[in-house]
């Protein structure tokens, strides 16, 4: 396997493996952890950002450190769910704990840094633990709407939707938070679907904790990163079969040049990033050898997707905040 | 030179001008099965058999029992005119009926059962009295058939009766517990059966009528040839069976078995020579004294001589199905005739022995016509007993004059017929007939598991014979019978399932066919002279096993048979096939029998084209016009294998005669779930059957309202993602059992070993794998004769803090608990006491019933898990006793051991569960849910679950549901191509990085989604242990089993690894110390057992000395003594 000429590490997508190949010089992995070094190269780039999702590279770290922000994102930042439902009367379909289970799992609005975490889980309620809300709700016979037979239509609140969930501050809750600061983020999810006669009266308590305890309490619905694609046509690819490479990778990853009446393919700069690494190439036998894929092993693309609770250069922050600590408390096992 | 070329081909192949075209595929004509279906049903057959039961056969059973006189009055008559099965109601006392559903039933504990109600005529005195709508008896009600409230209801309806629409039906509702009668597989009736026996070859034929049953046997023995009979002690030679059924001519005897070769016949002949039996009388004298006498002589009967009692029962009982008119035996003989060509035949030439496990020759016996038998028991026990009243009651004088009606009591045939159903134990008395297991219990473990049921077939065969035949797969199952659907194990081939197409025939009426016949060229066998019978250019007509006649264009009769078939002059299910083996052709019109459509192909061309099938999908067209018109026919086995039938329209020759509807349809219903079951081995087919019936989901869109003793629900059910044809036919996707599972197929930490699983503890957060368990506890609350009965109190309370007892924490005020509560070990769910006086009659004028003692019986919760109550049903039951029922509801989620598996045969249990963050992760940031070893895959070769998981995963990427249908299915390279497009991989295999250190894993891993069921063993029931407990009283060693909170046993297997170890104070803690160590005297005078220090027979206390033995050893020693054994032990020091 030929190399690619520049000193970065990389992992060759070979037909049946991934084969590791490093350059002569030293690389992130050879090093040995040093402050200032690491400061000077590690490079960070934000790709893409909105309020629930970013995208962003982390450039020359080692892949364990990228690995240990993906984990602590994953289940150690941790965000408030609900924890405790005391089901005062429930008269639907759906069990007490299915509803429970159901209710947990909705993302709450409510920034964890501001709580603490519970103390002792029988405990009484407290203001800096602790988020109470209350779901209340009847459904009817709706008769203002006659000729429908929808559900939506017949009955008064037939479907049980995370907007019914209501805030119940406590102590200086009131005034320590604004109404929409606190209350599920998704006003529409479906919590369970009633008839007539059946009615729901719960009251719910949100407490603060991280994935490992539970999944709900993950700020993300997932973390990830992958290392950043590259491609090398090595042998010219030409005519029909330039068209055929083309299609073997992600649109905009190869495009197809004309020079007179040739018609060859060529890696676009900077779109080989978005590859998925589909190494759909390996069907044809004569463009097997013409392309070489790769991934720079100390380059991260990350993808943080948050629930919502907080957002995810804050969650990114969380995570490095948490391993710091960690860093910390193990210094001072170490010390004494 | 080509034209020379061409006229070789022209004479080799024929002109081109009339080459066929190729014939054109007809797509989607794979829409017949559900047409089928949707009239048919999947338990049609059961149904079918019922109804035919309540609405034909019960009244023909009645007409031939109509009359009960009675000895004592000639003058006495009951004359039963009409019988009438209603509609299910149930007794709400004072007379006052309502009518009920199946659920109220089942809720109840009831029987799901209907009035059978007779018009009657009899004699009161001189009087004659007519009585219409007379109750008999109450008959229990298959669901969904004619008579039943459910019957051609809408869904609508259906849920407001609280069943399910997806519910198939064909099963009772007796007490509560939902019963199907399994089809039962038999060798036909009335048919010869030609084959290798105890003396060589012989012909046997099983003659049923209504009245008789019996066995008639031609084999073989020396050189002559005998008849054999249960009725007679020996066998009796041939030709004096030919002498008394008054064929007395040799000659003739000769013509009517059409031997060629006479000499073969020439001993037996001889025999009539040497005893000198020239006359039908003095064949029949001897027949006579052959007879097996009867133990008690009926003195009812006038007394017959021999000779008249051999002639009727050679009317009756030999080859009773052959009927016999004024003694006339023609046709008689010439079948026993041809029962002895038939062994002459097979002698000579092995092919014309028979093959008793061909389909062709078995017969299936479902619900109708087992309780038709039943029913005609009782209802002859029934007028037997009247009878008998009316002759003990009517000779005495009374004042009131005596009226039968009074003695018509219902419960005779109510009981009978609910405690036949109840227990599966078929007891007919006069065929001798007993069969334990007719009926089951209707597995509602998942709506699969109760259709798998319903389609179950039963074989007679006794599963300790080891013989291979009845097991194995038979050719000629095919289409009828799933290949892959059998247990394994003990009843590994015995125990069937229906394929999708399946029916089962009815009786259908044999006079219309009878004529057809005549009318088609047949000469009817009294009118054709005995010599014509065995020529070369006649056929033997049969109808159900009887000969009707002779034909000499038997092309002819059969093309007749099958127009006027396919024009709906007869029947759809009577079958007609010639066999030149035989030089017979055969008719069947009877009952069990399997068959199938076909579309029928005629000059190479299949009827059934496009136009029709656009019909049928705009519902203009119905599966029974299909019929109607000619373009699809049923086939039994029979005529299935007197068929060209083509699988698929390229196969279709100029001989082709049928085409195959779906190739898939050859599965049944449980095997209809595998996706691409034709890539896969065949055992794991097999183990799919079984295990898709363990596997729990959703049984019913009415489980909620339903009160079973066990019942597993799976919080989100899915449907697959793969899905096949079978699976939306059996509405398996409506009412699912599993989840589509992301799995990655590689190894991981080593706890995957052995087909364990990893699972991924976010997606059990999540919901996966979550499940309901509901268990029922129930209590009945009694009277007593003497006016007492249980009682219910509210809970006790404390004394000093005036709250209720722990025990009783959770009951309501009125002594039940409350729904909503959790309920842990030992708590009390029903407070019930009973009278401690139940039988005694309190002495009247005594105090009243405070002064009553009561003994607290609770219903106490037992497990060691919490559980909720989900709701209390009160109630009565038929008895009129009130009925409380509990649902105790437990929410499970996944735990280490577990059990799961793929739709593969594929079980596993869970080895380990791990945190997100150390699962593998691809690009897209997906993690799976569910890590597999690859090491299950190269042994099993289940290439089907790699099929599964790759369309699985293009039907997620795209957006739809792939088919993985049995022989078709979405293909590889399309589901590759999908792939493509939406840039993963062609082969499913995608880059993973490792959870724990960050980096890309060296191989690329195949993942995706694949349908994972959770099967019913689940740890939390089965885990046990103990350190004290109870022991058992006889032995005093530790109980067995769980429930018993028994030890575990160090078996003999254990044990033998201890002494082979050499640890033997091991083995005596083990064996003795902890399990029935005990202490006992023994005297070393007399070395008996002693008690106290003192030996009893000894009478001293000088030599005794306590030692320590196992108390089963004690045991012994004390029951020998019993016997008269003394066992005496000597005692020496063991350190000396």
């Amino acid at each position: 396997m030929e190399i690619m000429n520049d000193e970065k590490p990389r992992i060759i997508l070979t037909e049946h493996k991934v084969v590791n190949n490093f350059p002569t010089g030293p690389t992130v992995f050879d090093e040995h952890f040093e402050v200032k070094k690491f400061k000077k190269k590690l490079q960070i780039v934000i790709v893409r950002h909105d309020h629930l999702e970013m995208e962003f590279d982390l450039i020359g770290i080692h892949p364990f450190l990228a690995n240990t922000f993906r984990r602590l994102m994953l289940s150690d930042v941790p965000t408030m769910a609900i924890d405790q439902v005391h089901i005062l009367n429930n008269t639907s379909i759906i069990q007490d704990e299915v509803l429970a289970h159901r209710l947990g799992l909705i993302p709450i609005r409510a920034d964890p840094r501001l709580f603490e975490n519970k103390a002792d889980a029988g405990g009484p309620v407290q203001e800096k633990e602790t988020l109470e809300f209350e779901l209340k709700i009847k459904c009817n016979k709706d008769s203002s709407k006659k000729d429908s037979s929808r559900a939506e239509d017949m009955y008064k609140n037939s479907n049980v939707y995370s907007k019914h969930i209501k805030w119940v501050p406590i102590g200086n809750q009131k005034s320590k938070f604004k109404e929409s600061d606190v209350g599920p983020i998704h006003p529409d999810i479906l919590i369970a679907k009633m008839r007539p006669g059946h009615e729901m009266d719960l009251k719910l308590f949100a407490s603060k904790s991280n994935g490992k305890d539970h999944a709900k309490f993950s700020p993300v619905a997932t973390a990830f990163y992958r290392l950043l694609p590259e491609i090398k046509i090595v042998k010219q690819v030409e005519g029909e079969a330039a068209y055929r490479l083309q299609k073997c990778f992600s649109p905009g990853v190869i495009s197809v040049r004309t020079e007179g009446d040739k018609k060859y393919a060529v890696v676009n700069k900077n779109h080989a990033r978005y590859d998925t690494s589909s190494r759909n190439v390996f069907r044809y036998e004569d463009l097997k050898d013409t392309v070489v894929m790769s991934k720079v092993q100390d380059h991260f693309i990350f993808t943080i997707e948050s629930v919502g609770a907080l957002p995810p250069e804050a969650i990114f922050k969380e995570a490095i905040n948490i391993l710091k600590d960690k860093c910390f408390s193990l210094l001072t096992e170490l010390n004494s | 030179m080509p034209d020379l070329l061409k006229d070789i081909n022209i004479e080799l192949f024929g002109d081109p001008m009339f080459y066929q075209k190729p014939v054109k595929e007809i797509e989607e004509k794979w829409k017949l099965v559900p047409a089928f279906l949707k009239v048919k049903g999947l338990v049609k057959q059961h149904i079918d058999s019922f109804n035919y039961f309540i609405n034909v056969e019960i009244k023909k059973i009645v007409e031939a029992n109509n009359k009960v006189t009675c000895d004592a009055d000639p003058l006495f008559y009951i004359k039963y005119t009409n019988v009438h099965v209603g509609t299910p109601d149930v007794d709400e006392g004072f007379n006052i009926s309502k009518p009920t559903t199946p659920h109220e039933c089942r809720l109840r504990d009831m029987t799901y059962s209907a009035p059978i109600s007779v018009d009657i005529e009899y004699t009161r005195g001189t009087q004659r009295v007519a009585k219409s709508g007379f109750l008999i008896g109450r008959m229990p009600i298959m669901l969904k058939s004619s008579n039943c409230v459910l019957s051609n209801k809408s869904e609508y309806e259906l849920a407001k009766m609280n069943e399910c629409p997806l519910d198939p039906g064909g099963y009772f509702v007796v007490k509560g517990q939902e019963k199907v009668i399994l089809i039962q597989e038999q060798l036909s009736k009335n048919r010869m059966l030609v084959e290798e026996g105890k003396w060589g070859i012989q012909c046997q034929v099983t003659s049923s009528t209504h009245e008789k049953k019996s066995r008639t046997m031609v084999f073989h023995k020396g050189n002559k040839y005998f008849m054999g009979h249960n009725l007679f002690t020996d066998p009796i030679p041939i030709s004096i069976v030919f002498k008394a059924m008054d064929i007395l001519s040799d000659r003739e005897i000769c013509e009517l078995i059409g031997v060629a070769d006479v000499n073969k016949l020439t001993p037996t002949l001889e025999e009539c020579h040497k005893l000198k039996i020239y006359t039908q009388e003095a064949a029949l004298k001897y027949l006579g004294s052959k007879i097996i006498s009867k133990r008690y002589a009926s003195s009812i009967y006038q007394v017959k001589t021999p000779t008249a009692e051999a002639r009727d029962l050679l009317a009756t009982t030999v080859l009773a199905h052959v009927p016999v008119e004024k003694f006339q035996f023609k046709s008689k003989a010439i079948y026993l005739g041809l029962m002895v060509k038939r062994v002459i035949q097979a002698q000579s030439d092995k092919k014309f022995l028979d093959d008793r496990d061909y389909y062709g020759n078995k017969r299936m016996e479902l619900a109708g016509s087992l309780v038709s038998l039943m029913f005609e028991d009782v209802f002859k026990r029934f007028n037997y007993e009247l009878k008998s009243i009316a002759e003990k009651t009517i000779p005495k004088i009374r004042a009131t004059q005596f009226d039968v009606v009074k003695y018509m009591r219902p419960e005779l045939i109510t009981n009978c017929l609910v405690f036949a159903i109840s227990t599966g134990n078929w007891t007919i008395k006069r065929f001798r007939m007993e069969r334990l297991g007719v009926t089951q219990v209707l597995s509602r473990l998942s709506y699969i598991s109760a259709l798998g049921m319903m389609t179950r077939v039963n074989s007679q065969f006794e599963s300790t014979r080891k013989v291979s035949g009845p097991r194995s797969l038979q050719p000629s199952q095919w289409g009828m019978l799933c290949p892959s659907d059998t247990p394994e194990g003990e009843a590994c081939g015995l125990v069937k399932n229906l394929a999708l197409m399946t029916h089962i025939t009815t009786d259908i009426d044999e006079y219309p066919i009878i004529r057809l016949v005549r009318n088609a060229g047949m000469e009817d066998i009294g009118m054709v002279a005995s010599i014509a019978i065995h020529s070369s250019e006649a056929f033997l007509v049969f109808l159900n096993g009887n000969i009707l006649g002779v034909v000499t264009d038997y092309k002819k009769l059969i093309n007749i048979f099958r127009l006027m078939r396919r024009h709906g002059m007869i029947s759809n299910y009577v079958s007609i096939y010639p066999s030149f083996l035989h030089q017979c052709v055969y008719i069947s019109c009877d009952g069990g029998r399997l068959c199938r459509p076909y579309i029928i192909v005629q000059n190479g061309c299949p009827l059934v084209n496009e136009l029709h099938i656009t019909e049928l999908q705009k519902g203009i067209r119905s599966f029974e016009d299909f019929l109607n018109d000619g373009l699809i026919e049923f086939l039994d086995v029979n005529e299935e294998n007197d068929s060209f039938i083509a699988c698929y329209e390229k196969d279709i020759t100029q001989q082709t005669t049928h085409l195959e509807i779906a190739t898939f349809t050859l599965l049944g219903v449980c095997a209809g779930l595998v996706p691409y079951p034709h890539h896969n081995q065949s055992p794991r087919n097999t183990y799919q059957c079984a295990m898709g019936k363990q596997a729990m989901g959703t049984i019913g869109y009415n489980q909620r309202n339903r009160m079973d003793t066990l019942l597993y629900n799976l919080v989100y059910p899915q449907a697959p993602m793969c899905k096949t044809k079978s699976i939306e036919l059996s509405n398996f996707d409506k009412l699912p059992a599993g989840q589509n599972a992301t799995i990655a197929v590689m190894s991981y930490s080593g706890y995957d070993i052995e087909d364990a699983l990893v699972l991924n503890k976010a997606s059990l957060d999540r919901g996966f794998g979550r499940c309901l368990v509901y268990k029922n506890s129930k209590c009945i609350m009694k009277r007593y004769p003497n006016q007492t009965y249980d009682r219910i109190q509210g809970p006790m309370v404390d004394a000093q803090t005036n709250q209720p007892l722990w025990k009783h924490k959770c009951l309501d005020n009125d002594g039940i608990v409350s729904p909503g509560e959790q309920i842990e070990n030992r708590q009390v769910l029903v407070n019930k006491s009973i009278p401690s006086l139940t039988s005694v009659v309190p002495v009247p004028g005594a105090a009243a019933n405070n002064s009553v003692e009561y003994k607290d019986t609770p219903l106490g919760y037992k497990n060691v898990e919490p559980s909720y109550i989900e709701k209390v049903l009160i109630s009565t039951n038929e008895e009129d006793t009130t009925l409380i029922k509990i649902l105790l509801r437990q929410t499970r989620r996944p735990e280490i051991g577990d059990k799961f598996s793929s739709r593969h045969g594929q079980k596993g249990v869970v080895g380990l569960i791990v945190e997100q963050e150390d699962m593998p992760f691809n690009e897209y940031g997906i993690c799976p849910d569910i890590i597999m070893n690859p090491h299950g895959y190269p042994s099993r070769m289940t290439v089907g679950k790699l099929l599964e998981l790759l369309s699985g995963k293009a039907g997620t990427v795209e957006g739809k549901f792939h088919y993985g249908t049995a022989f078709g299915g979405s293909k590889v390279e399309d589901v590759g191509e999908e792939l493509i497009k939406h840039g993963y991989n062609y082969q499913g295999k995608d880059v993973f990085y490792s959870g724990i250190t960050g980096e890309p894993l060296e191989a690329y891993i195949y993942s995706g989604p694949v349908y994972y069921q959770k099967l019913k063993h689940m740890v939390q029931d089965k885990i046990h242990a103990r350190a004290r407990g109870p022991r058992a009283v006889l032995t005093r060693q530790p109980t067995e089993g769980k429930s018993r909170d028994g030890g575990l046993r160090l078996g003999e297997m254990e044990r033998d690894c201890l002494i082979g170890y050499g640890a033997s104070m091991m083995l005596v803690e083990r064996l003795m110390v902890s399990s029935d160590q005990c202490e006992v005297d023994v005297c070393n005078q007399c070395g008996r057992l002693g008690y106290c220090g003192w030996c009893n027979s000894c009478k001293s206390s000088g030599q005794v000395s306590t030692i320590t033995m196992p108390y089963a050893c004690k045991l012994l020693l004390t029951e020998l003594q019993a016997m008269n054994i003394t066992a005496r032990l000597t005692l020496s020091h063991y350190c000396k």
